[in-house]
């Protein structure tokens, strides 16, 4: 082997993956922020909403589950300005993620609804709560509870998921990976020093899913 | 007047017609005991007085309020009697004292500092003031449903039904419950429980009813129930020859 490993670019090309992971951690943020809040409503409709919402909510989550997240995105960035629907690719990227999450989060948090004992429904009616009430106030941090491993693999998914992103020109950490490699020539080493930088940030977000978790849910005091 | 009137009340599960016509008054602070085998109606009855179950015809009017199934005559009607379960369910993810408060504070619109005011002494009145904070898992059973009684107790309502509150609890804490359902009877409040304590029935209810097959079968002062069973289906539930 005469291969000489050259980490020298790394000083010069900072600025550029800095962006890079600031981007991405962007468009977690605010894809597992938006996407969880639009899984909750379509469960709550599919779990125990109107009956004529339903099918519109499934048709969007088996859309969603049964199409390529590259597609999706292609489709947001590429086919929805024929229409007149222009946006930036960032606002693309942002858009997919929510939709994507909020598909597969739907499925997930309605597992941990439809798990809800009979009688914390008839709790809450019988304390005079309206349905909508006793979902918002008794049932749905249980739910939550139930789910929140599932919930944080799936949004730790989507930040992975998130490097397609670059596809369309978002600059995200991957992006900006391909950027830096198309100039020095070192694919190894730039490569590997990506894959060490998601690696690190989707154990960081695991930990900040499971503190999130520590806070919201009840604990006892013993024990 | 009777603070609940039931008047010829039908409920039917698809074919199955479990209640078959049922008519009792209970006038206010009265301490009324359902007793009957399983699938004889009792918890169905109950159920219908809450509205959790719908009927199929009859009516059920508590204190004026008309049982109607839309969300307004709904509401209307819970907040006049409240309701406690075989399985307790408490919130698990609030303490005691959230239990307590929560009704208050959504449905009452009552400030939180009024509502935990109330859970305070709705606590001590079953006597777990020291449990506010703690959660219903680091309850015992009979602490947990004293909590489920003084959650109920918290929306003042003027009954309180019981299905049959101490049924999944281990026999040493029965008593504990009963003594805060006894003490509530002491005070005047309403109350409508299916039991199978016939001993409670007997010392602490002021009507006995036994229902059998969807129908009232019998009814009458405790003493004439128990002492003086008059049809054979009473005499053989309640184990007399």
């Amino acid at each position: 082997m005469t291969y000489h490993f050259d980490f020298g670019w790394l000083i010069e090309s900072l600025p550029v993956l800095l962006k890079g992971i600031r981007i991405t951690v962007q468009l977690i943020l605010i894809g597992a922020v938006f996407g969880v809040a639009l899984g909750i409503a379509c469960a709550w409709v599919r779990a125990l909403g109107p009956k004529w919402l339903k099918p519109v909510v499934a048709t969007y989550v088996e859309l969603i589950r049964n199409t390529p997240f590259l597609i999706q995105l292609f489709f947001i960035f590429f086919g929805l300005p024929s229409l007149g629907i222009r946006m930036s690719e960032l606002s693309a990227a942002n858009l997919a993620m929510i939709v994507n999450l909020g598909a597969y989060s739907c499925e997930i948090i309605r597992a941990g609804i439809q798990a809800t004992p009979r009688g914390q429904f008839e709790a809450g009616a019988s304390l005079a709560m309206t349905p909508f009430q006793t979902f918002w106030h008794v049932v749905l941090v249980p739910a939550l509870q139930r789910i929140w491993p599932a919930l944080s693999s799936q949004i730790v998914i989507v930040m992975l998921g998130s490097a397609v992103v670059s596809q369309i020109a978002a600059e995200d950490l991957t992006f900006a990976a391909n950027f830096i490699q198309s100039r020095n020539f070192r694919a190894f080493e730039t490569y590997i020093v990506s894959t060490l930088i998601y690696l690190a940030l989707a154990i960081l977000l695991r930990q900040l899913l499971a503190g999130l978790g520590w806070m919201l849910f009840p604990r006892k005091a013993s024990r | 007047m009777s603070l609940i009137a039931i008047t010829e009340v039908k409920k039917r599960f698809g074919d199955n017609e479990v209640l078959k016509g049922i008519s009792i008054d209970v006038a206010p602070g009265e301490v009324v005991a359902i007793i009957g085998k399983s699938g004889s109606g009792k918890s169905t009855l109950l159920r219908c007085i809450n509205g959790l179950e719908t009927i199929d015809e009859g009516s059920i009017v508590v204190a004026g309020a008309q049982f109607l199934p839309d969300e307004v005559h709904l509401k209307a009607l819970r907040l006049k009697v409240g309701m406690i379960f075989q399985q307790f369910n408490l919130f698990p993810h609030l303490t005691a004292g959230g239990n307590v408060m929560l009704s208050q504070m959504v449905v009452k619109k009552t400030p939180k500092r009024d509502a935990e005011a109330v859970a305070r002494k709705m606590l001590d009145r079953v006597g777990l003031a020291h449990k506010f904070d703690a959660l219903p898992d680091e309850l015992s059973g009979g602490q947990q449903q004293r909590v489920a009684i003084a959650r109920a107790l918290a929306m003042q309502p003027i009954a309180l039904l019981c299905d049959e509150i101490t049924s999944a609890l281990d026999p040493e804490l029965v008593a504990e419950v009963l003594a805060v359902v006894k003490e509530l009877a002491a005070e005047g409040m309403t109350l409508v429980m299916v039991t199978h304590e016939m001993r409670f029935a007997r010392d602490v209810c002021s009507r006995v009813v036994f229902m059998h097959q969807g129908r009232v079968h019998e009814i009458g002062a405790p003493e004439d129930v128990f002492a003086n069973p008059r049809t054979p289906e009473l005499r053989q539930f309640l184990g007399v020859q």
